[in-house]
């Protein structure tokens, strides 16, 4: 007999104490953590340990990650978020138009965007480009000068997709007349949406309203919409985990790749297509096999149903969104209900279309975050090593960063797992009280909008979440645990 | 072109024994003056004050590289290329991503203990994760709040795991050291000890006589205060009673807070190994005593402690002066001589953001070069793993240097990487008496007054 034996996680309180008294005996193996000379001197005493690479914690976080992981609720709190989020089935049960969806939400004229709560005085140009862009669509204003007048009057109140069950990428713009993926939690049964991908270059979501953008949208009004929501009835629900974690294993990271998913889910679904529309197949099939990112917001609302599932959980430290305006990176957290928690939205590192450059970069934005929430995305950047180059790097570097994301996560996702990392699963659940001790940040995947509205995707690259987000979110835990509501 | 630089590097963090060792080795380089590369503690920025630097605006969180030297610019390329070394060759593992918690370097691979020696007001963290993962943990770390402390504790009794310190300088389990600590030989003598340095005087002296050692398990000097209750002691006890090979306890503390005084008398008096209590201060035991005591309750033979005599300088010998390493060292020699000014260097106050005084014999070397002719210098100068190297070839030219009288008490064994021996003659050919008893040397430097 030795000491306890370790388990291979840190066990919840309920596996107990050891049933016997411990006895004393040389230990195999030391974890060490801080001065190097201790850790020398057990190697001098041929004992094995494993040293911890320590710093610091964030600057001001020392007394409240004393709260927080003292909090006696938080361990198990943790572990049923982390399980609930893992444990989701999503399920792409159907394509239905927000007015009737999300109703509610959209009522009086307001329209959802990305990120956290922002007005028109803070949106930045990507956003303020999607919400004129929406303004034409719905017929509000005719044209770019009248939107703007109006949206700066109040015309339409804007709210977070995140707080209606929906995320969107980029701007994340929502009206009435677009089209939504409906994906259902099968586990828990919760429901999210979002919209259809219109593409890469001059969009919406990037904040573009010219004429071909405007002529897209409604031919997805008309045609896109109409036939995958009769293609759905006819094939029932689709497996979204099981179509995650296949692509993850063809080389996606599911935020900044889909090529995978998004010919997966077309081979699902081609032959319902042509069976529900014979007639506007081909044309609906052209548009989802040229996009890669066709796929991209089907798996965010996936994400959004998982991340959803694992909310309001009292005391646990989890992250449940992370998300951008264009103007702020907000994050809430499961114990914390619906608070959003912000700094400033940084500009992406990356590569630049054409002749484009940082100059020309918006600040991070948009609700695609919720990939790496889910474990998909930055943090499964070792399952595509394609990705390198399309946001700059060695392949090396996209396993360091997935290998980073296991220090600040709460649990392995057991069905989106690495090849290359020996079909580990991807690390899952943002803990902030990790965060904050380690200073290791979320890595983030994503699209670079142009600053200027109107002008669409500029590039692709890395983002580093602002640091105060996360320690607002722990100081808040703390205060929580120190003053319980 | 000789110049000066402070370079302020923020929130790059270093432990202080690796910062020591990049101070030293480039102020050892050619050309270069004076270099001091610390973390900008408001200690270390006072010491930096009296090399005559001036220090622009840092916190304790960031990195100060202070150069004077004939090309500044390549003193400071050379301490970032030392900076840069990896602490330890492959210390990132085979996957590249070292462990950055305590709590994911125990699930990378199963470990039986784990040992915290960061800033004590981050050391909670990292003991939490060992405690609620089942692992017993020594913390080394001073400065570790006592209402942390105590709510480790409590976790630790709904975990059943054994907490060592916080301040916990020494253990010693199954043979195998940890933090300061003597090669010792096994054997009967089991020890609990709310002090480090008092367990390493026992021990010490145990060994020189012939008595092995099973297990020496810290508790931390606040163990037995009325706020922790004396938690980890009480667990201790039980651990090393239930433990075959110790024959013998031995209960080495500050006297405790009276309620747990007498918790603490009930546990033992319900166990069936003997134990020995040395409460220093308390019935004129010393440790020395203490020792002895443990010897008799063996029924083996006492010995005469070593000691060597050394010259005596000086006229008129006035004032005692205790230049001390070790706490409970430092204390009982106070007790003993019953005069002096005592300073123990190894307190809260001196390693903020520096080294023990056990690995740094800096602050001790200044001291002596500032004593007086009158002066008697009482020191403890002790061996082990994790101590200074070689202590003799830094002090004992300061031992010379000094116009004082000086007195070691030297703790260590023979066993001890640095040659007890060695160290002896070294000190006693610098001009020091040697004594192995702590006690005894504090009576011989009372004589000399």
């Amino acid at each position: 007999m030795t000491f306890p034996p370790t388990p291979s996680l840190p066990g919840p309180s309920s596996s107990g104490p050891s049933p016997s008294a411990p006895f004393l005996s040389a230990p195999s193996r030391v974890v060490t953590v801080g001065a190097g000379l201790l850790d020398e001197s057990l190697a001098a005493q041929a004992v094995a340990t494993t040293p911890v690479d320590w710093r610091p914690p964030l600057p001001g976080t020392a007394e409240a990650l004393v709260s927080v992981l003292s909090d006696p609720r938080r361990q198990a709190a943790n572990e049923l978020a982390a399980r609930r989020l893992t444990a989701a089935r999503p399920q792409l049960v159907g394509v239905r138009r927000a007015s009737e969806v999300l109703g509610e939400a959209l009522a009086g004229g307001a329209f959802l965007h990305a990120g956290p709560p922002i007005t028109w005085e803070r949106a930045s140009g990507p956003l303020r480009g999607a919400l004129i862009g929406a303004m034409l669509l719905e017929g509000r204003a005719g044209d770019e000068r009248d939107a703007e007048r109006r949206l700066a009057a109040g015309e339409a109140a804007l709210r977070p997709c995140h707080e209606h069950g929906a995320v969107g990428p980029m701007a994340g713009v929502v009206s009435p007349s677009m089209w939504m993926f409906e994906v259902r939690d099968e586990e828990h049964g919760g429901l999210a949406y979002c919209s259809l991908n219109e593409g890469l270059g001059k969009v919406l979501r990037y904040g573009a309203y010219g004429p071909e953008v405007l002529e897209r949208l409604r031919w997805m009004d008309e045609v896109l919409g109409p036939v995958l929501a009769a293609t759905l009835a006819a094939t029932g629900p689709l497996d979204l985990r099981a179509l995650v974690a296949q692509a993850l294993q063809m080389g996606d990271e599911l935020h900044n790749r889909n090529r995978a998913a998004t010919s997966l889910l077309l081979r699902e679904l081609a032959p319902a297509v042509v069976e529900a529309a014979p007639g506007r197949a081909a044309q609906v099939l052209r548009f989802m096999a040229g996009n890669d990112h066709f796929f991209l917001n089907a798996g965010m609302a996936a994400a959004k149903a998982a991340t959803d599932a694992a909310r309001d959980v009292p005391g646990s430290s989890m992250v449940v969104a992370m998300a951008r305006n264009g103007t702020d990176f907000g994050v809430q957290v499961s114990g914390l209900g619906g608070r959003w928690f912000t700094g400033p939205a940084g500009v992406p590192d990356g590569l630049y279309l054409g002749s484009y450059g940082p100059g020309d970069a918006n600040p991070d934005i948009g609700d695609s975050t919720i990939t790496e929430t889910a474990g998909l995305g930055g943090f499964a950047m070792a399952a595509a090593p394609a990705i390198v180059r399309f946001v700059g790097g060695e392949v090396a570097d996209a396993v360091r960063a997935t290998r980073s994301m296991y220090e600040i996560t709460l649990a392995e996702h057991p069905a989106y797992q690495i090849p290359g990392l020996g079909f580990r699963g991807t690390p899952v659940g943002i803990d902030v009280a990790l965060v904050a001790r380690t200073g290791v940040l979320p890595v983030v995947n994503t699209g670079i909008a142009g600053r200027v509205p109107g002008t669409g995707q500029v590039g692709a690259g890395l983002v580093e979440p602002p640091a105060e987000a996360f320690v607002a979110a722990l100081l808040a835990l703390a205060a929580e645990v120190n003053d319980p509501i | 072109m000789s110049g000066e630089v402070v370079l302020v590097r923020k929130g790059a963090y270093h432990d202080s024994v690796r910062l020591m060792r990049v101070s030293r080795a480039l102020s050892a380089t050619p050309g270069v003056e004076a270099a001091m590369v610390a973390m900008a503690t408001e200690l270390n920025v006072a010491v930096l004050g009296d090399l005559g630097f001036t220090v622009p605006p840092a916190g304790p969180g960031d990195l100060l590289i202070a150069v004077r030297a004939d090309d500044p610019g390549a003193a400071v390329a050379e301490a970032d290329r030392w900076l840069a070394e990896p602490a330890r060759p492959g210390e990132a593992g085979a996957d590249g991503q070292p462990p950055l918690t305590t709590g994911s370097a125990i699930r990378r691979e199963p470990a039986a203990l784990a040992l915290v020696s960061v800033p004590g007001e981050h050391a909670f963290c990292e003991a939490y994760d060992a405690v609620v993962a089942g692992l017993p943990v020594m913390i080394f770390s001073d400065g570790v709040p006592v209402a942390l402390e105590r709510r480790l504790k409590e976790l630790a009794e709904e975990r059943d795991v054994l907490v060592m310190g916080p301040d916990c300088g020494t253990a010693s389990i199954g043979g195998v050291g940890l933090g300061f600590a003597n090669v010792l030989t096994p054997g009967p003598v089991g020890v609990v000890a709310a002090s480090g340095t008092g367990a390493q005087q026992v021990t010490s002296l145990l060994d020189w006589a012939g008595t092995g050692v099973s297990h020496i398990l810290g508790v931390g000097g606040r163990d037995l205060s009325a706020e922790v209750g004396g938690l980890s002691t009480l667990r201790a006890l039980r651990l090393l009673d239930d433990d075959p090979a110790t024959e013998l306890i031995v209960l080495i503390s500050k006297p405790p807070a009276p309620e747990v005084a007498r918790v603490v008398a009930e546990a033992v008096a319900g166990l069936r190994t003997p134990v020995i209590s040395a409460l220093l201060g308390q019935d004129a035991t010393d440790l020395t005593g203490a020792a002895e005591a443990a010897l008799r309750a063996l029924g083996r033979p006492v010995p005469e402690w070593p000691s060597w005599p050394g010259p005596v300088r000086g006229g008129a010998r006035k004032a005692l002066k205790g230049l001390y390493s070790g706490g409970t060292l430092s204390a009982e020699a106070a007790l003993v001589a019953g005069q002096g000014d005592f300073v123990d260097y190894g307190d809260d106050a001196y390693t903020r953001g520096r080294p023990h005084p056990m690995i740094d014999p800096a602050p001790r070397v200044e001291a002596l070069a500032r004593a007086a002719e009158t002066d008697v210098v009482l020191m403890d100068v002790v061996l082990g793993h994790a101590a200074d190297p070689d202590p003799a070839v830094t002090l004992a030219p300061a031992i010379a240097r000094t116009p004082a009288t000086v007195v070691v008490a030297l703790v260590g064994t023979g066993g001890d990487p640095q040659d007890l021996h060695r160290q002896a003659a070294a000190l006693r050919e610098a001009g020091a008496a040697v004594h192995l008893s702590n006690a005894q040397a504090a009576r011989h430097a009372r004589s000399l007054l």
